[in-house]
């Protein structure tokens, strides 16, 4: 009987981490829907970005305050997970603070994380005074409405009842510590929920060990739902900022890829030994789909990116089209393409893998034309990204497929493309005409 | 004035069997549009008058395809580039200038994995190299203490990283160099990238070039200056759409180096 926790523990356990990794197989099963991409150079200079854009959180504070308040959680957040080592291994094997032995080390890392839990607590309540009482307009988008908006707060709740929880387990603790009380070893050191001990006054000790043993599993509990959220959730990006800051561009951003099945059309027009009338042969492949219409004409990278997104909103802060009050925000891109691909892959899970046409598509149903073709390619998006997220991309390829598939260009930029075609210049001058400002 | 301006061409170079220190590629709007023409002139004065023998393409010059491939249209964008590409590798092309930034960004970024590998510079770095190598005097002249502004293209700056060079080009002038709330790489684009130049703005309640002229003008400064021909475009007009024309004047960099030395 006395091994019953510890089986429910393990239960918890193993229940929890296997139902976030069969979500997260379902994200890579979804990114890989996309085109593969070539091998990935520059690994360099990628880890370097890693350590400076993702574990040092360098873009992030490009802006002061949200950047500052975001390192005290994010830090928070990981040194706090230090301990729950120490609780899965309680959990497990019935110990109670089975790294005390530790000494000073261990009374030093309990008040670290103390500290850091009543700063995030702190950081978390500004994020949410941000978001809901001073409101910050990029938080009050369009498409922040619903379940975005939601889940932004969501989030914020699940931490403060996390760091509330951490602290009432420790406050309980230190109160049975004190009263001498049975397996309540004398261990840690608690400088913030020493303040809660009038809290505990007068309590029984059957209570206090009420109080903490409750505290201590809704604690390790709540870690495992919050885990098993990340996956319904922008909050997602603690995992995938890493491997996203990873596959971000190390190419000028004005770099725009260039279309290799184009490029083997083009050199085979211009090649004088080809004969351009001749059939193709037999064995062709199908022509390829120029640009894209759908998440799967999309690339791996830029799907990650759609997983990755923390709606922040910063990219479209910067959008001079946004701005100025086009529909296009870049932050919906991102999520347009995130809710189609999920779309996609709920469509893969109810056909037993297969995808079942289901005559919707990422461009119309999601992402108007109006949108693309506000873009100015400014790639001030790109810049303000703090997790190197590359809207634009989708956006080009989104054009190139209204171009080049549909022919739907805006019709000035038809007669612009119609002018660079018959005159080498966008506007209906001579080429036999271009040197002629040198005489005007 | 334009006896003054010597400009070559590759193929008189290519007649006399030399080669020139820089192709200068002046681009579309460099080469057709009144207002970036002036520009083109101001650069070239600056050459000639810093000994540079450079040449143009002339009419073998063809729009570099940034506009059709910012639209979508690839194929077009690479049949311009392998065609001009074509043409500069038969001229054994290795260096290039060019004062727009769209060009500068192509021939640089997108040329070389068809095929154009040259060394590419936009024309504020040149001028810089120019006064490095004491080949070109700047000093401040008529600006001297003048309040001024930059306004970053987005090709040049963002995308590229650019952001020094025509700063330092100004600070030579002397003027006092005012940033804009949004600048360098937070810089609000003009409105004309992405083959917006050619089309309408979708619907929304301001024009980008009238929010960004704004900011420029809050700043207080007399001249806004600009390194790109669209840019400049697209500034000035938004001078005249806030009714500020007369007050302040949007010039590029080029052109006012040359008219501070009087040339
Ligand atoms: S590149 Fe396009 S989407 Fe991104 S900020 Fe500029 S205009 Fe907006
Ligand atoms: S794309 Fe980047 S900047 Fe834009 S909302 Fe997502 S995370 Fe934030």
């Amino acid at each position: 009987m006395q091994y019953i926790p510890n089986i429910i523990f393990l239960f918890l356990l193993v229940a929890g981490i296997g139902y976030f990794t069969k979500n997260i197989l379902k994200v890579i099963r979804n990114i890989k829907l996309g085109k593969s991409i070539k091998e990935i150079d520059n690994k360099a200079e990628r880890y370097a970005n890693v350590a400076r854009i993702a574990l040092g959180q360098s873009k992030m504070v490009k802006r002061p305050v949200s950047g500052a308040l975001h390192i005290i959680v994010y830090v928070g957040f990981i040194v706090i997970n230090i301990e729950v080592l120490e609780i899965i291994i309680d959990g497990l094997f019935g110990t109670h603070r089975v790294f005390a032995f530790l000494g000073p080390v261990y009374d030093a890392l309990i008040a670290i994380f103390e500290v850091l839990a009543f700063l995030v607590l702190v950081g978390v309540i500004a994020f949410w005074l941000r978001r809901n009482v001073i409101k910050l307009k990029r938080f009050w988008a369009n498409e922040m409405k619903g379940w975005p908006k939601q889940d932004g707060n969501i989030i914020l709740y699940f931490e403060v009842v996390l760091m509330i929880l951490f602290l009432t387990m420790n406050g309980a603790d230190l109160a049975l510590q004190n009263m001498g009380a049975d397996h309540y070893t004398q261990a840690g050191s608690f400088p913030i929920s020493g303040f809660l001990q009038p809290l505990f006054e007068g309590m029984s000790e059957a209570t206090l060990i009420l109080i903490e043993r409750a505290a201590w599993w809704i604690h390790i509990v709540g870690i495992l739902v919050f885990l098993n959220y990340l996956y319904f959730s922008k909050h997602l990006h603690i995992m995938l900022a890493f491997p996203n800051v990873f596959y971000g561009r190390t190419t000028p951003k004005g770099q725009f890829k260039n279309n290799e099945t184009v490029t083997a059309e083009v050199k085979m027009m211009m090649d004088p030994n080809v004969d351009p009338f001749a059939a193709p042969p037999a064995d062709a492949p199908a022509p390829e789909k120029f640009g894209a219409s759908d998440v799967m004409d999309l690339n791996q990278i830029q799907l990650l990116n759609a997983y990755t997104c923390t709606e922040c909103g910063r990219c479209t802060d910067e959008c001079p089209a946004n701005k100025t009050g086009k529909k296009l925000s870049p932050r919906k891109i991102m999520m347009d393409t995130r809710d189609r691909l999920q779309e996609v892959g709920k469509n893969l899970d109810a056909n037993k893998g297969v995808f079942v046409p289901d005559n919707k598509q990422l461009l119309g149903d999601y992402i108007t034309t109006e949108e693309l073709w506000a873009c100015t390619t400014c790639n001030a998006c790109v810049e303000a990204c703090p997790v190197s997220i590359d809207p634009l991309s989708i956006i080009m390829d989104m054009r190139q497929y209204l171009v080049m598939e549909q022919s739907a260009a805006p019709n000035e930029l038809n007669v612009t493309m119609t002018n660079i075609e018959n005159n080498g210049a966008p506007w209906p001058f001579n080429q036999q005409d271009r040197l002629n400002w040198k005489n005007d | 004035m334009s006896e003054q301006l010597h400009v070559p061409t590759m193929a008189e170079f290519m007649a006399q069997g030399k080669q020139p220190e820089v192709l200068f590629w002046v681009g579309c709007a460099g080469s057709f549009d009144d207002r970036a023409k002036k520009i083109t002139k101001a650069f070239v004065k600056l050459l000639n008058n810093a000994g540079v023998e450079f040449a143009v393409l002339g009419t073998e010059e063809s729009c570099t395809g940034d506009p059709a491939k910012r639209a979508g249209n690839e194929f077009l964008f690479q049949m311009q580039a392998v065609t001009n590409i074509e043409v500069m590798n038969a001229y054994e092309v290795k260096k290039i200038v060019t004062a727009c930034p769209h060009c500068f960004n192509t021939i640089n970024n997108e040329y070389p994995q068809l095929g154009g590998n040259y060394e590419v510079m936009h024309h504020t770095q040149f001028l810089k190299s120019l006064l490095n190598d004491g080949r070109l005097k700047v000093e401040g002249g008529k600006f001297k203490g003048k309040k001024i502004t930059f306004h970053d293209p987005c090709y040049l700056g963002r995308a590229n990283g650019e952001y020094e060079a025509p700063r330092d080009l100004l600070k030579k002038l002397e003027v006092e160099l005012v940033e804009m709330k949004r600048c360098k790489s937070k810089g609000l684009c003009c409105g004309a990238g992405g083959a917006q130049m050619f089309k309408e703005p979708e619907p929304g309640n301001k024009d980008i070039n009238i929010e960004r002229t704004e900011e420029a003008i809050e700043t207080g400064a007399k001249i806004v200056a600009a390194g790109c021909p669209f840019c400049n475009t697209m500034m000035t007009d938004g001078v005249k759409g806030t009714g500020k024309e007369g007050a302040v004047e949007v010039m590029d960099v080029a052109e006012m180096i040359a008219s501070a030395g009087e040339l």
